[in-house]
């Protein structure tokens, strides 16, 4: 019984981390209705990023943090102005397809770069040992970044002048526009921040299981289960739904081949899709 | 019958059947029915994305499943590949019209998350499947091909199968264009209530149409596969396979026949060329990401959009 409690528990931790990524997608679809498809190319980048960084530059992964947050909102601004400004507002194929065409890019350099071998970051924190299962070091400080990232997000979004102003654009451009905000700009920061929880989020996963260029597409189908269950364009709703599949994934765990886990995660993102498309936990109303 | 999309797709089909054959190129041949299997996946995606205006992006689910009833069908259970060939589209025209009614409800970019969804869950499920081998698979043994003849015998007698459900395809599309069933589809891509008022009933419309579009792929999958020799789930359920063939939709036109067929054909001449090219091999995927985007961008009506732009003429002739 402590086994199944425990590894649930483990669950919980890694789902914080699958939450941070599913806020930088929803972040996004909230702002400006787009379903971001580079979201897990860009985790992928950030998973190299904090790779590279750690193995040459030798900063500590959680101190490696901070420039992959940055060069994720710097490449999302970039991303923004080329290839989403003008898809904005158009029928949902095109958004899709634009952000998708810049995923094929950026897996088509990172596969050349990178080949698609595994990778890791050998990097141990020591644990804590609870009636003889222990908790990784890595997955404890994982979980803490990931809910402090999520805070600072939350006292951004509702305390400072730019963040009131990307919610205004997000509930209505027109008027938003109205009251003097540059929305074009707004909307650009708004992608480069959802960006740069992608790229932190990867760099996170990255301290926690080995990684290849194409792991970002896992993560981001993960991501997807999350917002779905959190409701599309519903950050906190995002962060609870990273904390339910890590629930699920580690009650699971116990009991059947792992090989089942992405049976239950994706019937029940269809089933959830369909029965509550506005996500378990509430509407869309906070964003 | 007297209409010239008529005689094209019969020229297109004579064409695919008798260029290899005649020389007995075998090159040719493979290099065609690629071709074939890129138009019927891009024709029939267009019934749902051109015509109906609902983003499959979860499309290969279709292929995929096909091509496991298919040989599952023909090397388990000993069935003649035709039979197979045919009955793995019924079965897959059934899971569809199941699936349809449920995430039919969903409309725009939670339609196309679903899709998603669903690839993944049947790829999920597949993979647990023991009958289906599991996530090692299904082997075609030499002796599968014996049926028919002996293995060099059967790969053309598969080739002229495959042309045969491309010319299906196209003849679909181009009835299903100009029939009330498809002025109904049309009436729900532009507005979904409105044609609901108008008295389509776009529940029953959008599940139909969901479910035929799966037919000719599905029908194609087990063709495939077959050839192949090996079937298995993250090759069948490839999500970057559903996205190629929606590139191609862009390419050629979305909602255009010609279009589609017209996309399908080049782009797939295209990864042919960059895959093998040495400058390009490594690079294919960011050439083709480049290209999805210029076109996405700046010609969203595809090749037809642009030909139709400037010779309005052609529009009567080629749809």
């Amino acid at each position: 019984m402590f086994g199944v409690l425990a590894s649930m528990m483990d669950g919980v931790l890694v789902g914080a981390v699958y939450g941070l990524a599913a806020i930088g997608l929803t972040l996004i679809w909230g702002v400006m209705d787009i379903i971001n498809l580079t979201h897990g190319a860009m985790i992928a980048l950030g998973m190299f990023g904090l790779y590279l960084l750690f193995g040459h530059l030798g900063l500590t992964p959680y101190a490696a943090l901070a420039p992959v947050a940055a060069g994720g909102f710097v490449l999302g601004v970039v991303i923004y102005w080329v290839a989403v400004h003008r898809v904005i507002r158009r029928p949902p194929l095109m958004s899709l397809l634009a952000t998708f065409a810049v995923n094929m890019v950026v897996i088509g350099l990172g596969t050349a770069v990178w080949s698609t071998s595994p990778y890791n970051v050998a990097f141990s924190v020591p644990g804590i040992t609870w009636h003889g299962f222990t908790f990784t070091g890595a997955h404890i400080l994982a979980a803490i970044s990931s809910v402090m990232i999520a805070g600072a997000l939350y006292l951004f979004m509702r305390f400072t002048r730019l963040g009131k102003a990307i919610r205004a654009v997000a509930s209505n451009r027109q008027a938003a526009e109205l009251m003097g905000i540059p929305s074009n700009q707004v909307l650009a920061i708004a992608f480069g921040l959802g960006i740069g929880l992608a790229a932190v989020a990867g760099g996170l996963i990255a301290t926690l299981f080995p990684f290849t260029v194409l792991s970002g597409d896992d993560y981001q189908l993960k991501s997807f289960v999350v917002t779905v269950l959190g409701g599309l364009g519903n950050p906190a709703g995002a962060l609870l739904g990273g904390l339910v599949l890590g629930l699920i994934e580690g009650g699971v765990t116990p009991f059947i081949a792992v090989s089942w886990t992405p049976v239950i995660e994706f019937v029940l993102f269809v089933l959830i899709l369909i029965a509550f498309p506005q996500g378990l936990f509430g509407r869309r109303a906070e964003r | 019958m007297r209409h010239p999309m008529f005689w094209l797709i019969l020229a297109v089909t004579a064409l695919f059947a008798g260029l290899p054959a005649i020389g007995g190129d075998v090159g040719l041949r493979e290099t065609l029915f690629l071709a074939a299997v890129a138009i019927i996946l891009a024709s029939n995606l267009n019934l749902m994305i051109g015509y109906t205006g609902y983003v499959n992006f979860g499309n290969i689910v279709f292929f995929g499943l096909g091509g496991y009833f298919g040989v599952w069908l023909t090397v388990v259970q000993g069935w003649p590949l035709v039979v197979a060939v045919l009955a793995a589209g019924c079965a897959v025209s059934v899971v569809a019209l199941l699936f349809g009614l449920g995430i039919l409800r969903l409309r725009g970019a939670y339609f196309a998350l679903a899709t998603i969804g669903i690839n993944e869950a049947v790829q999920a499920l597949v993979s647990n499947l023991d009958v289906w081998g599991g996530s090692t698979g299904i082997y075609l043994s030499v002796a599968a091909y014996q049926a028919l003849g002996g293995a060099r015998q059967a790969l053309w007698i598969v080739y002229f199968l495959v042309v045969a459900v491309m010319a299906a395809s196209l003849f679909l599309s181009w009835r299903i264009r100009s029939s009330k069933f498809g002025l109904g589809l049309f009436a729900i891509r532009e507005d979904e209530d409105a044609a609901a008022v108008l008295g389509v009933n776009p529940a029953t419309y959008k599940a139909a149409i969901y479910s035929i579009s799966g037919f000719l792929p599905a029908a194609a999958g087990a063709l495939f596969f077959f050839k192949n020799g090996v079937i298995q789930p993250d090759q069948a359920f490839d999500l970057t396979l559903s996205t190629e063939a929606i590139v191609m939709l862009m390419l050629g036109g979305q909602g255009s026949v010609a279009g589609a067929a017209l996309g399908a054909f080049l782009y797939e001449q295209l990864r042919g060329y960059l895959l093998t090219s040495p400058l390009f091999s490594d690079f294919h995927l960011v050439v083709a990401g480049l290209l999805l985007l210029g076109i996405v961008l700046f010609v969203p009506g595809g090749l037809m959009g642009w030909l139709t732009q400037r010779w309005p003429r052609l529009r009567g002739k080629l749809e």
